[in-house]
């Protein structure tokens, strides 16, 4: 069971201005069903340009309902200057804390207020729109998104950041993308952490070389295959021709060819050598008890 | 608050005549039932006694019976051991609704070598059993199914399964751990080889389990040290959970009736209510090949968790699909391989019931739980009014 406050169950238990002002002067939607939360947040502005009433709908948890009443009480009276300063730590810290899993609830408070002001701003016709490179397509955050809240909390794993925005919380495939941007926001700060990655090495023996193809197989591509119901097998290693066999969904995909074998091609140079080529073993892909369903 | 417990496919009471059983193996005959003197060698004749209970609930030799620490470490020592007792083969077939037990372990292997075949499963969460036959070949080693959904309580055919594969030479494990003491089994005409429990989902305590490994079976030790269970599991057995495994075996053998009629029917009552009472409501699972005590219901445009934090305000104990109660992102990876709509797989709701629940807390329950519905409505931003 989860650690809540007192004050973040009493929010959920008695959610204040629960609904939807009608002819609001912002409006921000933010989250999905299939990501399953989602908060939209109306607000209505008084004559001197102050918040004079904010409403919230929210499907999710106890802490997405609670995040979303704190935030429509700590709004209210705002200039729209001073709503716009909210971070989503002031969120969590209003409510006394939420658990480490919880956090994307806090940041999903800011993006509804931030897509608030923006539709504000814009005379209601803007609405939130995805902004940039889309870096975890499960629950479609964008680099811009995970480097601002890597700056706004100062994270340094890639825990830390599926924590509060949820990227690398699905298949896991973009983790390795995930860790690339925390280092460039952070720089030295996380060094002695990069270590844990596979690192190429100057020189491999054969079996090294192979247990290193494993590995970044295991680790580096076939999540992200897998979330897709697909998978992918290494065959064998013949000097620097990498045999691999896909699997499932992958193996029946037609673009087989020119997609899934440059990617793991360009993973394999990645993270071990710079010489190896790929090459799909077709042979086993025909035999029938190679393919998933 | 009176506690309303509908969760026991996560654990159980334990009954208290397995408690008074096992109450004196812990300050009273503490004895190591391996040691040489009689204090210790009584013990070994109570591990014998509990072993032929077992045994019984089964219909097995109790020479095929290894006790463990529980469902995990049976899963475990199935799948590692019969994998090195045939090291020439390479690959094992499972499905994509088992319980992390096995299915963690079977994708760690695909990690060193081993081809892992997950069979799908259809929107009644039922497997097809065409495709299982055209899977096995002569590289498999194992396959490994369970006998009923933990979250859903489907129930496989699973004596067809094992005909299957051990038809073919294929050793067949089968991980029971829920259904144990809900259907009745008779291991003595099954082709079933390898067959996982676990004490505390029957009202033994936690922390014990057995594995049931047919006569002739190759599996190789996954715990090595001393000789105990005849060299198959090492460590000092574990007395009073074993003691209190066999009484809950002894019990669950007379109440195997009363789980199949009372508290089958309670459960219905609970269903039926909650999917008349509240609109948006959908069933998961085959209705018809089900454990007898678990319903999963979908609550369509809210969320589990927000759902169980509410029914816990009334002392109501149950589980959910939902990813928030995970702490992972994602819900369910049994309602996601059935199909369920994220929609609704995001509001599932697991009732377990067992032969402790009574129909007030039915009752009460089917009162409470479309306010609880309807007040997350009005929260959500799909539902429109």
């Amino acid at each position: 069971m989860w650690e809540y406050t007192e004050k973040l169950k009493e929010h959920f238990f008695n959610p204040r201005n629960v609904g939807e002002i009608k002819n609001p002067d912002g409006i921000g939607e933010v989250g999905s069903l299939a990501c399953g939360d989602a908060l939209k947040l109306t607000f209505k502005l008084d004559e001197n340009g102050r918040i004079k009433d904010a409403k919230f709908k929210t499907f999710g948890c106890a802490s997405a309902i609670a995040t979303s009443s704190v935030l429509t009480e700590m709004i209210k009276g705002k200039t729209i200057d001073e709503a716009a300063k909210v971070t989503n730590k002031d969120i969590a810290d209003y409510l006394g804390g939420l658990p480490e899993q919880k956090m994307h609830c806090s940041v999903m408070g800011r993006e509804a207020l931030e897509a608030a002001i923006e539709n504000y701003n814009s005379g209601g016709t803007k609405k939130h729109e995805l902004e940039g490179k889309v870096v975890c397509t499960c629950f479609g955050v964008t680099e811009k998104e995970i480097e601002r809240v890597i700056t706004e909390n100062d994270l340094t794993t890639v825990e830390q950041v599926t924590n509060y925005c949820k990227a690398g919380g699905g298949c896991g495939g973009c983790k390795g993308e995930i860790e690339k941007i925390i280092e460039k926001v952070q720089g030295r700060k996380i060094k002695e952490k990069l270590q844990t990655l596979p690192t190429k090495a100057r020189k491999l023996t054969n079996i090294q070389k192979i247990q290193l193809i494993q590995q970044t197989i295991n680790e580096q591509i076939r999540p992200a295959l897998r979330a897709h119901g697909g998978n992918i097998e290494l065959i064998d290693v013949e000097g620097n021709k990498v045999i691999v066999a896909f699997r499932g969904m992958c193996a029946q995909c037609k673009l087989a060819e020119y997609t899934m074998k440059d990617v793991v091609e360009a993973k394999l140079r990645e993270f071990v050598s710079d010489a190896l080529f790929v090459e799909e073993d077709r042979d086993s892909a025909q035999e029938p008890h190679n393919h998933r369903g | 608050m009176k506690t309303i417990y509908f969760d026991n496919n996560a654990t159980t009471k334990v009954a208290e005549e397995v408690f008074r059983e096992i109450e004196p193996y812990f300050c009273q005959l503490y004895a190591n039932p391996s040691s040489m003197h009689t204090f210790g060698g009584q013990i070994g004749i109570k591990i014998r006694n509990a072993r032929e209970k077992i045994a019984a609930l089964l219909a097995c030799e109790p020479s095929e019976i290894i006790f463990t620490a529980g469902g995990t470490e049976s899963d475990n020592t199935a799948i590692m051991g019969t994998l090195a007792a045939a090291p020439n083969k390479r690959k094992i077939i499972t499905t994509r609704v088992e319980h992390p037990a096995v299915l963690t372990v079977c994708r760690d292997l695909e990690n060193h070598g081993y081809a892992v075949v997950e069979l799908p499963v259809d929107k009644q969460g039922q497997l097809d059993l065409k495709q299982l036959e055209n899977e096995i070949d002569d590289d498999t080693a194992l396959v490994t199914i369970m006998y009923a959904n933990n979250e859903t309580g489907v129930v496989f055919p699973i004596e067809k399964i094992a005909e299957l594969a051990t038809g073919k030479s294929v050793v067949f494990h089968t991980d029971a751990v829920q259904a144990i003491g809900k259907t009745p089994l008779n291991l003595s005409k099954s082709s079933i080889d390898l067959l996982s429990l676990s004490g505390h989902k029957l009202h033994a305590p936690k922390g014990i389990g057995a594995l049931y490994v047919k006569k002739g079976t190759r599996l190789s030790p996954f715990m090595l040290g001393g000789h105990q269970e005849a060299g198959r599991r090492a460590g000092t057995e574990n007395v009073p959970g074993i003691i209190g495994l066999g009484k809950a075996c002894e019990l669950a053998a007379k109440n195997i009736e009363e789980e199949n009629q009372r508290v089958k029917s309670l459960r219905d009552k609970l269903e039926n209510a909650l999917l008349e009472k509240c609109p948006g409501s959908r069933l998961n699972g085959d209705k018809e090949n089900r454990l007898p005590n678990t319903t999963n219901i979908s609550f369509e445009y809210i969320e589990g968790e927000a759902i169980l934090l509410m029914l816990d305000k009334y002392g109501i104990c149950a589980s959910s699909g939902s990813a928030c109660t995970s702490g992972s992102l994602e819900p369910s990876h049994v309602l996601r391989a059935m199909g369920v709509p994220f929609t609704a797989a995001h509001g599932s709701i697991r009732f377990s019931l067992s032969r402790y629940n009574t129909e007030e807390e039915v009752d009460y329950t089917i009162e409470k739980m479309p306010e609880i519905v309807n007040k997350l409505r009005e929260l959500s931003p799909f539902v429109s009014k």
